[in-house]
């Protein structure tokens, strides 16, 4: 794969420190499924946070705490040990396949107008993440943003004013981006969406529609 | 392309980069271990973690436990948790030390980045309680023995990443520490320090430049 547009490293350090959201952590954890580079700057920056831990001074552990973790891991169920089983491989990484229940054909998509749908994952409520499917040579309504989004393209590309973005791409917006994104190219577009806020729309009808849709 | 043809793709360009052993996509380049800084090399852990994964070791375990347990109870505190709790917490990230020591791979980790991983990820589980969502692993076929030379890297690289953090200007090893500390995102050190987002984002970038400056140049 052919992947131009990386996670920075500010987004790469959140990640590694677990500072993160998980509905974005849920797209880092993608892309790097799908990039080599970016999965060698992660462990990077896990070897920092290993550093990190490494330089602290020593914070005494309480009387009798070895014996109390001996004691824990003969406690252990048997099954903590199990590992997962391996993912069936299809479009989506194993990370996003965990999320959705399965890959593409288990996405319970909703219509969001336009022939665009959308299917919100579950995460905690700091950030909202989902999968996006837009028709080729369809545009997302125009918007710009509140707070910060990220964009995984898992199948086909889309372009915006600021560049063109292909699978295993990943696009930062934040507030100074007011853009329209267009899926182009042969395949229908599938993307992978977090953001902290929700999106402002630019014309009237999305705007009334917002609570409904959760965009 | 089809999900299969990506994979098998992503999977191909892995093997011919020749992952772990220098590969040009590693940010913090160093030279590879030298004579001086392995015979040098304060004790690296890899032997105790070897005791655990093939005798069930406990003598080895003591060892790690009473390195590591005071830096990672440290660790958790630094990041806002009460002692109590960092306790419990360091605890259970000891006990899935030994638990999986099977999984440590010597010539991807050095044992305390491996123990810091555990010890995030505990945190985000336990006290953040939210779901960490990992990187699909990677299968590398059955591999007898890892190579020394990758092992001899890592232990290098750590050491290295350990003076060039020393060496930081105050200020920017302060931040570093502090975003990995984790109780506080970027934007919310801002919000403490007063500082706007841009700034603390852009000190953190500078910090990592000079991270990398100094691992080129040994």
């Amino acid at each position: 794969m052919d992947i131009k547009h990386h996670l920075t490293d500010d987004v790469l350090v959140e990640y590694s420190a677990g500072t993160l959201p998980e509905a974005f952590s849920l797209v880092v954890a993608t892309h790097i499924s799908m990039c080599p580079t970016c999965r060698a700057r992660m462990e990077e920056f896990d070897a920092l946070g290993g550093t990190v831990v490494e330089e602290m001074d020593a914070m005494p552990m309480s009387d009798g705490s070895f014996e109390a973790t001996m004691k824990r891991i003969a406690n252990q169920p048997k099954d903590a040990i199990k590992m997962d089983a391996p993912t069936k491989r299809g479009l989506f990484p194993k990370p996003l396949q965990d999320y959705v229940g399965g890959d593409l054909d288990a996405v319970k998509w909703r219509p969001v107008g336009m022939g665009v749908k959308q299917a919100i994952l579950k995460t905690s409520k700091d950030a909202s993440v989902r999968l996006l499917y837009i028709p080729t040579g369809s545009a997302m309504p125009d918007h710009s943003h509140n707070g910060m989004e990220m964009t995984l393209v898992l199948q086909g590309a889309f372009e915006d004013e600021a560049d063109h973005f292909g699978a295993g791409d990943v696009e930062l917006a934040d507030e100074d981006l007011n853009h329209t994104p267009v899926a182009v190219g042969p395949l229908d577009c599938i993307c992978l969406a977090a953001s902290d806020a929700p999106l402002k729309f630019n014309s009237l009808l999305p705007k009334v529609m917002q609570p409904f849709f959760r965009i | 392309m089809d999900g299969q043809a990506r994979f098998q793709e992503t999977g191909a360009s892995l093997r011919s980069m020749g992952y772990g052993l220098g590969n040009s996509t590693r940010i913090w380049k160093h030279k590879g271990p030298t004579l001086e800084t392995t015979t040098l090399a304060r004790k690296e852990w890899v032997a105790e973690m070897d005791r655990i994964k093939s005798h069930r070791d406990q003598s080895a375990f003591a060892e790690l436990f009473a390195h590591f347990a005071p830096r990672v109870k440290a660790f958790l505190m630094k990041g806002g948790t009460s002692e109590a709790l960092a306790e419990e917490v360091t605890q259970e990230v000891m006990a899935t030390l030994w638990t999986k020591a099977e999984m440590f791979d010597p010539a991807r980790a050095s044992v305390a980045t491996w123990i810091f991983t555990i010890a995030r990820n505990r945190k985000i589980d336990v006290i953040r309680k939210q779901r960490r969502p990992e990187p699909e692993e990677l299968t590398w076929g059955p591999e007898a023995e890892p190579d020394q030379a990758d092992v001899l890297s890592q232990q290098e690289e750590q050491e290295q990443l350990a003076r060039a953090l020393d060496k930081l200007p105050e200020k920017q090893r302060d931040l570093v520490m502090r975003a990995y500390y984790g109780d506080l995102s970027h934007s919310e050190i801002a919000a403490q320090t007063g500082l706007p987002l841009g700034t603390i984002k852009s000190r953190i970038r500078l910090a990592l430049e000079r991270l990398r400056h100094a691992m080129d140049t040994p």
